[in-house]
């Protein structure tokens, strides 16, 4: 019950950042989406990844982008020709069509997935119970997600560090003026 | 900083005036700091680890910047410290990997570090990694942040 209620203020939530002219107000209940769905992976068992959820998606890029917002606008540009022909009926029947259509395909695909928490279910049976029973001998860690992320697949976990800094340095590349070496501003 | 939307030449001004948001801040920062600490100290007995707690340290930074202005948070932290910060968090990482290399096992098989047995010098390697993850994330998130929030017309 709480689960369809959570999944149905989900769905509330996306259309309404879709809807949204007013851009902040759209960054708002997108880390409310967030938070929403940091709810749903608690609700299945996952903390890690909801911890994720609400530490990443609702807090730092909520704050990442009303940090973009305030280089731009805040409301959505209207008025365009861009604007105007989407909104024609031309285009609006065949794009329902295909959104119904590729629904129906995800639906369908469903059916055949095996139920959540099967335990014979193929994703539970490769390489799950090696971690399940012998990570904690093996890395000597209680948390064995960290065991997972740390020691079986660090070369991943190393990958993902050097993306972020590498995020940092096109960052810095792109938006830093080169005249505040020192990190204060230049008296101009 | 400013808030998107408000009128540009009051800018800077605006969050000044909040004595309430400011003594908030003051308040909660050390907390929520102490708390990313947490995380990733605590990362392999339950849920979180160096990127949860990394990205909590870097918020707690980033507040003290909407609560207060961009000068002030880069007297804090200056753009030299967190530029150091966010590649050491790297090296850290990829340092303990050479340092399992050099005592014998392959790239990042920490239980070859000469720490007692294998368990627990896996266990040591593993936070010590943890520990570069929550460096390189919270200061790339300062970093990000600042570069975005700050004013092109400085």
């Amino acid at each position: 019950m709480i689960d369809l209620l959570l999944l149905l203020f989900l769905v509330v939530c996306a259309v309404v950042v879709v809807q949204m002219k007013d851009l902040l107000s759209a960054v708002i209940m997108l880390g409310a989406y967030s938070l929403i769905m940091a709810v749903v992976w608690t609700r299945l068992n996952a903390v890690d990844v909801a911890f994720t959820e609400a530490s990443v998606g609702a807090g730092i890029t909520t704050m990442l982008l009303i940090a973009a917002l305030s280089r731009t606008k805040r409301g959505e540009a209207s008025n365009n020709t861009s604007d105007k022909r989407l909104k024609s009926s031309r285009h609006q029947v065949p794009a329902l069509i295909l959104v119904l259509i590729t629904g129906a395909v995800l639906i369908y695909g469903t059916i055949d997935m095996p139920n959540f928490g099967d335990p014979n279910a193929p994703a539970n049976l490769h390489v799950a119970p090696r971690y399940i029973e012998k990570s904690y001998k093996e890395t000597g860690v209680v948390n064995f997600v960290t065991a997972v992320l740390a020691s079986y697949r660090g070369y991943d976990t190393l990958g993902e560090t050097t993306v972020i800094f590498t995020a940092g340095i096109c960052v810095v590349l792109l938006l830093r003026k080169n005249d505040g070496a020192s990190g204060r501003k230049s008296q101009r | 900083m400013t808030v998107p939307g408000r009128d540009r030449t009051t800018r800077g001004h605006i969050v000044g005036e909040h004595v309430i948001g400011r003594t908030v801040a003051k308040l909660l920062i050390p907390f929520i700091q102490l708390y990313g600490f947490y995380v990733i100290a605590h990362g392999e007995l339950g849920p979180g680890g160096g990127f949860q707690g990394g990205v909590i340290l870097g918020a707690s930074i980033i507040l003290y910047t909407l609560a207060f202005d961009i000068e002030a948070a880069r007297k804090r932290l200056s753009q030299k410290v967190s530029d150091l910060l966010s590649s050491t968090g790297v090296l850290i990482y990829g340092g303990i990997g050479l340092l399992c290399i050099a005592a014998g096992g392959a790239y990042l098989e920490y239980g070859k570090l000469p720490l007692g047995d294998a368990a627990f010098a896996s266990h040591l390697g593993i936070y010590g990694i943890e520990i570069g993850v929550g460096i390189t994330v919270a200061a790339v998130m300062i970093t990000i942040f600042f570069e975005t929030a700050r004013r092109e017309d400085a």
